[in-house]
């Protein structure tokens, strides 16, 4: 490799949103340059629930959902892959009036800011839709419309588009230093630096790293978030189920498998990328899981994980442009970032081309963290 | 089928998919079965095809039977008890209560 | 049972009982857990509870396994039966099941995995068809309730294919047939450990007697042979092979399968001890050091668990590990430590040639571990065909794990036990790289099945 190589943007961090960004530039005409320390969709894309969804998101964040679905809907166009994508009901359940009053309180909200797609229901249309969940459920809210993909296709497809648009990709590869030099951003690599005028952290877990090398302070905490998935068993749900006051997600798949998460930790050890399962915790899960669908007793844990999410202290994305100009933060999506990753990168490929577009991302940016005087590391 | 000569135990009945089953107080579910000549005890979720035990230490998971309406037990793993009611595993787990299985006179 | 101990033995085989034993004679406080309702792993399978009139068809070896079961009996060790363990943590952490009833939480000083091995997977055409089962299997029939499978044909390589034949005869079973798939050059490579084997010359001799009664019983004993298919259309009918270029057939409804026993490696790889590949044996082997340390502080792994060392190699293993784990607890001094470990050390060494010219001999060809016909299932849970991985290998997936999301190898209920090693075989032969590159497929708790209602009780209730 030659000791410096130029490009119109480098991209640190080989996740759907990296990969999302890598497309919608490389669409655009730049040459791309993107560097991934470990392999792509390695952490929080590969070991996701898959959620596609516009329930249950901070206000901020809906028009962003919205115009994610409409992408996912014909993914195909974007990624050449359906991804798995499905359309598929996500609820809500209540268990009590409390929580129900919760959701309805929050519905208000919604439609205050002009967004209907969170519908309340009761108790009847409840157990009519999931004959299966615990009855003491008095109700719930219901997105229809939201759906599922499947993570690892979708990463895969992405890889692949992006492969194929000419993006130049390396594995392997992490970002030493990032310095301004002019009007660019140099980037050190072990073998050697890129220089370009656009540099983008969508380095995850790891953004925040990246973005102190990039002079910004964006607290982040890597979490070891862990999912279960059971043996097959015979249908009995369709929809995405999550529960008010629990922290719960539940789905079924075509093949049968249950997939069991919420935000239930494990440990993570962000230096070697791994994490550990803890099992007084997923039994916590277990038993969320087991109050709202009883059925689900007897059936069996085959196998547990848990992936590593950049969660912010205020569970909002970092999006936008960074302190320095030409650098860009697309991180911390807080483990509800995989629905967004179709969007996110056309996001920051409009704001660096210039784009004509009506992006609403103040709440996103890195800048709402108080500054801290930077430490000598 | 053949057993070799041992000292004697003492009996247990069970049915198997409504068949009554004489077995020997120890025996496994999977080798009560294979002994009475049953050697497919599943079909599997994946493809419908028909799966009998493999391995007999509970290492393959190919001897799944639903015993006393709970699916997916491994029949290695599993001694016959008088009046256990063990069925084929027919495809994936169904979690919803069993129906009652009928009583064959 | 307790909250804690100071040591928890998995596993009730030779090595386990050896470890607890003395472990408890050391005044550890000492529980051993094992998944089958009695003593003897499966080697001394049911040794407690033996009723064969005529002890000459299991043989004197079995009978051994009586001496550890008494002496474990009279120990203070605290055993439990039908205790599934699903989960090993680094900070010894142990997750439980028992009677399939009730899930525990636990914690010990130290934690010696003693979980043996397993049959090596023999993925050929039709072995999926009800009436295939391993050679194990039968012994297990055989030892736990005297069954003899009728007219089975016996295919592959390795003692315990000889050893069970063998027994088959003792007990006046009937055998179709025996296909032996040594490959004849194995012969060659393996004479040259003769000479230092004759230490064991009594196990030669005793090999040597079971092949010259099969031979000798009129069965057909076919040698060389380089490929089978199993035929049938639901279920096992018969069995094609392949031996001096030309296709022959066996009529069967029975067909015992085995080549080789392997490590079983998946509670250790969960709790996070290393491995490295063997060449010779074929498997992973526990990175364990001459004390059965792994590489997880407080963890060792002890017997056939570590690397394949037969019954009386995993006997004395598992002495040592309870010596190293009771040195580590300051049970015993390091004075102790080295009295008691040498002369185990100096046994095991002496068996480390015959042990050499056994895996030599009877190292499994490369066609029965890499299947040739991509019709062959690999994944059996799965129901994923050699043809399948082939194809996913070649978009691109180059580790098991990246394999393992793109085809569902691996995520079935027997969790990669009876394909891992065909599949880090196969990416290593289509990508030409070594195994040890490749890998073995992430492995993480819980290892066995877990009722989510056992796991929710855990818990404090809500």
């Amino acid at each position: 490799m030659a000791h410096s190589k130029t490009a119109d943007a480098v991209i640190a961090g080989g996740g759907l949103h990296g990969l999302s960004t890598a497309i919608h530039l490389a669409n655009a005409g730049l040459r791309v340059v993107l560097l991934e320390k470990d392999r792509v969709g390695r952490h929080a894309s590969g070991a996701n629930a898959g959620g596609v969804r516009r329930l249950g998101r901070a206000l901020p964040e809906i028009p962003l959902a919205v115009a994610a679905l409409d992408l996912w809907k014909n993914i195909e166009d974007l990624v050449d892959s359906s991804c798995g994508f499905q359309k598929s009901a996500q609820i809500k359940v209540a268990e009590d009036q409390k929580g129900l009053s919760t959701l309805e309180k929050r519905g208000q909200t919604l439609r205050d800011a002009g967004f209907y797609h969170e519908e309340i229901i009761d108790a009847k249309a409840l157990h009519d839709l999931l004959p299966r969940v615990a009855k003491h459920c008095v109700g719930g809210v219901i997105v229809h419309g939201d759906g599922h993909a499947d993570p690892f296709a979708t990463v895969r497809a992405f890889h692949r588009k992006a492969l194929s648009l000419g993006v130049n990709l390396h594995e392997g590869t992490p970002v030493r230093d990032v310095t301004r030099v002019d009007e660019n951003w140099q980037i050190r690599i072990d073998q050697g630096l890129f220089t370009a005028p656009h540099f983008i952290n969508a380095a995850g877990a790891w953004g925040g790293q990246i973005a102190a090398m990039m002079g910004d302070h964006v607290p982040i905490e890597g979490q070891a978030l862990m999912l279960m998935i059971t043996e097959r068993l015979a249908p009995f749900l369709s929809g995405v189920v999550g529960a008010q006051g629990r922290a719960l997600s539940f789905k079924q798949f075509n093949n049968g498998t249950v997939l069991i998460g919420g935000a239930y930790q494990g440990q993570v050890n962000m230096s070697t990328g791994t994490t550990t399962l803890d099992m007084h915790q997923l039994a916590a899960n277990a038993q969320a899981a087991v109050a709202i669908f009883p059925l689900m007793r007897r059936a069996r844990v085959a196998r547990a994980w848990a992936g590593i999410e950049g969660i912010t202290p205020d569970s909002l994305p970092v999006i936008g442009p960074a302190g320095q100009g030409g650098g860009f933060h697309l991180f911390g999506f807080s483990a509800h970032g995989f629905a967004l990753s179709p969007i996110s990168g056309r996001i920051v490929a409009d704001l660096i081309c210039g784009t004509h577009n009506n992006w609403s991302i103040n709440a996103f940016s890195h800048a709402r963290f108080p500054n801290q005087i930077n430490a000598s590391i | 089928m053949l057993r070799i000569a041992r000292q004697p135990t003492s009996i247990v009945n069970f049915y198997f998919a409504g068949i009554l089953i004489e077995a020997q107080a120890g025996d496994s579910v999977a080798a009560a079965l294979l002994a009475a000549g049953h050697g497919v005890f599943r079909i599997t979720p994946v493809s419908g095809a028909a799966r009998g035990p493999v391995c007999m230490m509970g290492v393959c998971f190919d001897c799944l039977v639903q015993i006393d309406g709970l699916g997916n037990q491994q029949a290695c793993m599993r001694e016959v008890r008088d009046g256990m009611r063990v069925e084929p595993q027919d495809g994936a787990f169904d979690a919803l209560p069993a129906r009652p299985v009928e009583e064959t006179p | 049972m307790k909250d804690h101990y100071d040591i928890a033995v998995i596993g009730a085989g030779p090595a386990g009982m050896s470890a607890a034993s003395l472990a408890a004679d050391h005044r550890a406080s000492v529980v051993l857990f094992d998944e089958q309702p009695s003593l003897g792993g499966q080697i001394y399978r049911d040794i407690t509870r033996q009723r064969a009139a005529d002890t000459a068809i299991l043989g004197a070896q079995y009978y051994h396994g009586k001496i550890l079961a008494k002496r474990l009996a009279a120990s203070a060790v605290e055993h439990i039966s039908s205790a599934s363990v699903w989960h090993v943590s680094a900070e010894q952490e142990i997750g439980v099941t028992v009677d399939d009833e009730v899930a525990h939480l636990i914690t010990a000083d130290h934690i010696i995995i003693a979980t043996g091995a397993q049959e090596r997977p023999f993925p050929v055409p039709g072995w999926t068809f009800p009436g295939v089962m391993n050679v194990g299997a039968a012994q297990i029939l055989l030892k736990s309730s005297g069954i003899l499978l009728p007219n089975p044909v016996f295919v592959g390589t390795g003692p315990l294919l000889y050893l069970i034949a063998h027994q088959y005869l003792r007990a006046g079973g009937k055998i179709a047939g025996l296909l032996d798939t040594t490959p004849r050059s194995n012969l060659r490579a393996a004479v040259r450990h003769l000479p230092a084997a004759y230490g064991q010359a009594e196990q030669l001799w005793k090999g040597w007697r079971w092949l010259r009664d099969l031979r000798k019983s009129g069965i057909p004993f076919i040698r060389a042979v380089e490929d089978v298919r199993i035929i049938g259309t639901k279920l096992a009918e018969g069995i094609e092979y392949k031996a001096n270029g030309s296709w022959q057939h066996l009529a069967t409804e029975t067909v015992l399968l085995h080549q080789g026993v392997v490590p079983n490696v998946n509670l250790a790889m969960a709790a996070g001890c290393a491995h490295q590949w063997n060449d010779t044996q074929l498997c992973w082997h526990a990175e364990v050091d001459k004390l059965g340390h792994s590489s997880v502080e407080g963890v060792s792994i002890a017997g056939d668990g570590a690397g394949i060392t037969g019954a009386d190699g995993a006997e004395t293993l598992g002495a040592l590990a309870a010596i190293g784990a009771l040195t580590r607890l300051a049970k015993i001094d390091r004075n102790a430590c080295i009295k008691l470990a040498r002369p185990l050390h100096r046994i095991q060494s002496r068996r480390a040639p015959f042990r050499r010219f056994l895996d030599t001999l009877y190292q499994p060809a490369a066609q029965f571990r890499l299947p040739v016909d991509d019709t062959t299932l690999v994944c059996r849970c799965e129901e994923v065909t050699a043809g399948d991985i082939r194809a996913a290998i070649r978009l691109g997936c180059s580790g098991p794990n990246q394999l393992k999301s793109f085809t569902r190898a691996g995520m079935g209920p027997c969790q990669a036990r009876l394909c891992g090693l065909t599949v880090s075989a196969m990416i290593a032969d289509e990508l030409n790289q070594p195994v040890a590159q490749v890998g073995a497929g992430r492995l993480r708790a819980p290892v066995k099945p877990l009722e989510l209602a056992h796991l929710a009780a855990l818990c404090d209730p809500e």
